[in-house]
């Protein structure tokens, strides 16, 4: 769903400022010449409600868009879905694109996987990739997933968070109580809790489905974080999307910390909030649509589940703010180590 | 003279949501030039969509359950009785519903109407506590009836979790209730040639709660109670109808309709209530009940624009209008059809009130004719 990332600007620096310095990245460096190329691939993006400019999930996929378009010179064309509407209309937009020749279509967010699951089997020669959702790729060759896992990124600023933190006490705040942003919870308790294993952390949705709004409400994120922070929280980590600018009001308010989510936010953030963001858990939802255009350009797309994990640099934590730097050392020993299998980060609470 | 005054009220309402439309088409018209689109252009391009097979299907689709919806508020708009909680009761009786057709096994037809009792039954059962507020403490239905929709979705959340009434899909980040087997499910209706999606059979269901509105409302005792009550409690009251009886029985079925909002959608294509079902149904059902005037013709009307416009946003969006022109049509052809209404019904009451004064003139004069030649 739509985890916060911010504006386009440095879409490209984003990718330099990555915590990672080890490991392959999976953002092939645009080969030299190509930002003049010209494609004849013709990419469809699907997005979920809010659509670009939700300074979120899908403005995430907007950036990876972007950059295919600028270097790979692609035709793209977005759609974006209406609030309320059913499977059958997911389903119409999907089929509008697979019969104007779109291929590679890429639907951003688990809410398209019931509609794909039905449009796939009929044009069997598009390629469509389908952003958080596993479900179909085994079933549907023409189906790729674009997963993510979230829960080794929110493993290592859980780390992150413990040890900056003074008081023992930590916040989750996530966007909407699904499935997938407990993936955040789990893997960020787990992770705060190797470093200390008696650390207190408070957790709280902002709303729970069908109310998506936990995702766009910066007001909810500052009430529930202003809590938080005047029950002794110090360091705040919110996947809440759109409501985190919230967030960083109140840790601004309460002069204490928080970490960003998707985007390094640190880099968006206004001038009187950069501080507070201590870091950012790096959500590459730009690099997976970017990846997956790119592999269509190359005529030889990505099947299957592609998961974006820590060993290929699709998650992982910001270093931009100056004030992490006493924290990384022990983040990239447990990096390291996820990476390596010697530990299993948890991705349900 | 009776007759004249009768052909210029029917003439008067079907001009009112004409008149209605043509504003909506010139408000949008002057937002799409305004924002550089060619206004013709992107209505045409909707209108190209009509031609579609698919695309029939899917109006016809969403309009059955935009007719639910619609039918279950203007039960409450005839007695006054505004029923803003439909969202709740469709989305707490569709889950509840999907939870129990996917627990249980019975043949075929059994199985679709215990699914279609339990979702009415929890409907009215949830406009219930709204009436019983109402008879008991006097608690405006607009208040209660918002807040249970926020209890409801509380509720929905709570239970909609692996090891209560969810199971997990593997793979997916969706989550929904048990599947409903083939028994519960009801078989779409291939009336439209060309493409192999099928209409909602629920269509049929649509169109009896439809007919059952019209009698029920025009045709009985209690329909004309329900009418009196909204036209005048006072009135009603001294002519002895109970009126804590009747917003009981109205909420009820209000409810109950409000439970089969999402049927046609659960029962003949989801066959689960997971996140990614319809929500805001009941928000939809208020604005095309408004639109339709509480007739349950004049709801199947707006509930087919409706979805007309909403199933025809995406072809404006391909064209690289935005697609958010359809609200904008929505929302002004709502108010206009309001605001219309409102100027015939004034218009009409002036016209009796002449009407009428002409008359007693007129009678006065013969009067004092008669009265000179006794």
């Amino acid at each position: 769903m739509k985890i916060a990332t911010m504006l386009a600007a440095g879409a490209l620096a984003l990718a330099a400022c990555s915590s990672s310095t080890s490991g392959t990245t999976t953002t092939s460096p645009a080969p030299a010449g190509s930002a003049s190329a010209k494609s004849d691939v013709k990419v469809g993006l699907a997005y979920d409600i809010g659509g670009r400019g939700d300074q979120s999930f899908n403005d995430a996929a907007a950036r990876g868009l972007d950059q295919a378009k600028t270097e790979l010179g692609v035709e793209v064309k977005e759609l974006e879905a209406t609030a309320g509407e059913t499977d059958a209309q997911k389903e119409e937009r999907l089929t509008t694109l697979a019969e104007a020749g779109y291929s590679p279509i890429i639907a951003v967010g688990f809410a398209y996987a019931t509609s794909l699951g039905a449009v796939a089997p009929k044009f069997p020669k598009t390629t469509f990739a389908i952003v958080d959702d596993a479900s179909l790729s085994e079933k549907n060759p023409n189906v790729t997933s674009l997963v993510f896992a979230e829960n080794q990124g929110s493993y290592l600023v859980g780390a992150i968070a413990a040890q900056a933190s003074k008081t023992g006490n930590i916040g989750f705040i996530g966007g909407v109580n699904v499935p997938l942003i407990q993936k955040f919870q789990a893997g960020f308790e787990a992770g705060a809790k190797s470093v200390n294993p008696n650390i207190k952390i408070q957790a709280k949705y902002l709303t729970e489905p069908p109310d998506f709004s936990g995702f766009g409400d910066p007001q909810k994120g500052q009430v529930a974080a202003d809590g938080m922070y005047q029950a002794g929280a110090d360091v705040v980590y919110h996947a809440a999307g759109g409501s985190g600018g919230g967030v960083f009001k109140a840790a601004v308010a309460a002069n204490k910390l928080a970490i960003g989510v998707d985007s390094d936010q640190y880099l968006t953030a206004p001038a009187d909030q950069k501080p507070v963001i201590l870091t950012s858990m790096l959500k590459r939802v730009d690099v997976a649509v970017y990846d997956m255009v790119k592999s269509s350009v190359d005529k030889a797309p990505l099947t299957g589940v592609q998961t974006f994990d820590l060993a290929k640099d699709g998650v992982g934590f910001s270093t931009s703010n100056d004030a992490v730097t006493p924290y990384t050392a022990k983040a990239d020993e447990l990096k390291a180590q996820i990476i390596s299998g010697a530990i299993t980060v948890p991705d349900k609470m | 003279m009776i007759g004249r005054f009768s052909i210029r009220g029917v003439a008067l309402s079907v001009a009112a949501p004409l008149l209605a439309i043509v504003f909506a088409l010139t408000v949008t018209s002057l937002v799409l030039l305004a924002t550089g689109n060619a206004p013709l252009g992107a209505f045409s391009t909707m209108l190209a969509q009509l031609e579609k097979p698919r695309i029939q299907v899917n109006i016809l689709n969403s309009a059955t359950t935009y007719y639910l919806s619609a039918i279950a508020v203007a039960i409450g708009f005839r007695m006054k009785l505004f029923n803003i909680g439909v969202d709740g009761q469709y989305r707490l009786a569709a889950m509840l519903a999907a939870a129990v057709g996917g627990a249980i096994a019975l043949p075929p037809v059994f199985h679709v109407a215990t699914i279609i009792l339990v979702a009415m039954f929890v409907g009215a059962l949830w406009a219930g506590i709204a009436a019983v507020l109402k008879v008991t403490r006097g608690i405006s239905e607009v208040i209660s009836t918002i807040m249970l929709n926020f209890i409801a979705t509380g509720i929905v959340a709570y239970l909609l979790a692996p090891g209560r009434l969810a199971v997990e899909i593997t793979g997916s980040n969706n989550i929904g209730t048990k599947v409903i087997p083939e028994s519960g499910r009801v078989p779409g209706l291939p009336i439209i040639p060309g493409t192999p999606n099928l209409v909602f059979g629920m269509i049929i269901m649509a169109i009896i709660v439809g007919v059952g509105y019209w009698f029920v409302i025009n045709r009985t005792r209690f329909g004309f109670d329900l009418r009196a009550t909204g036209a005048s409690e006072t009135a009603a009251v001294a002519s002895g109808v109970n009126v804590k009886k009747m917003i009981i029985v109205t909420m009820l079925l209000s409810g109950a309709v409000a439970g089969l909002v999402g049927m046609p959608q659960l029962l003949g294509d989801s066959y689960t209530y997971g996140l990614d079902f319809p929500t805001g149904l009941g928000f939809t059902g208020i604005a095309i009940a408004l639109l339709g005037r509480n007739n349950p013709i004049g709801i199947a009307f707006g509930a087919l624009l409706w979805s007309f416009l909403d199933n025809t946003s995406n072809s404006l969006e391909f064209d690289n209008v935005p697609k958010q022109t359809v609200l904008i049509m929505q929302g002004v052809i709502v108010l206009s059809v309001v605001i219309a209404y409102e100027l015939v019904r004034r218009y009409r009451i002036r016209m009796v009130a002449s009407d009428v004064g002409r008359q007693l003139d007129a009678e006065l004069v013969t009067t004092a004719a008669q009265g000179g030649s006794a």
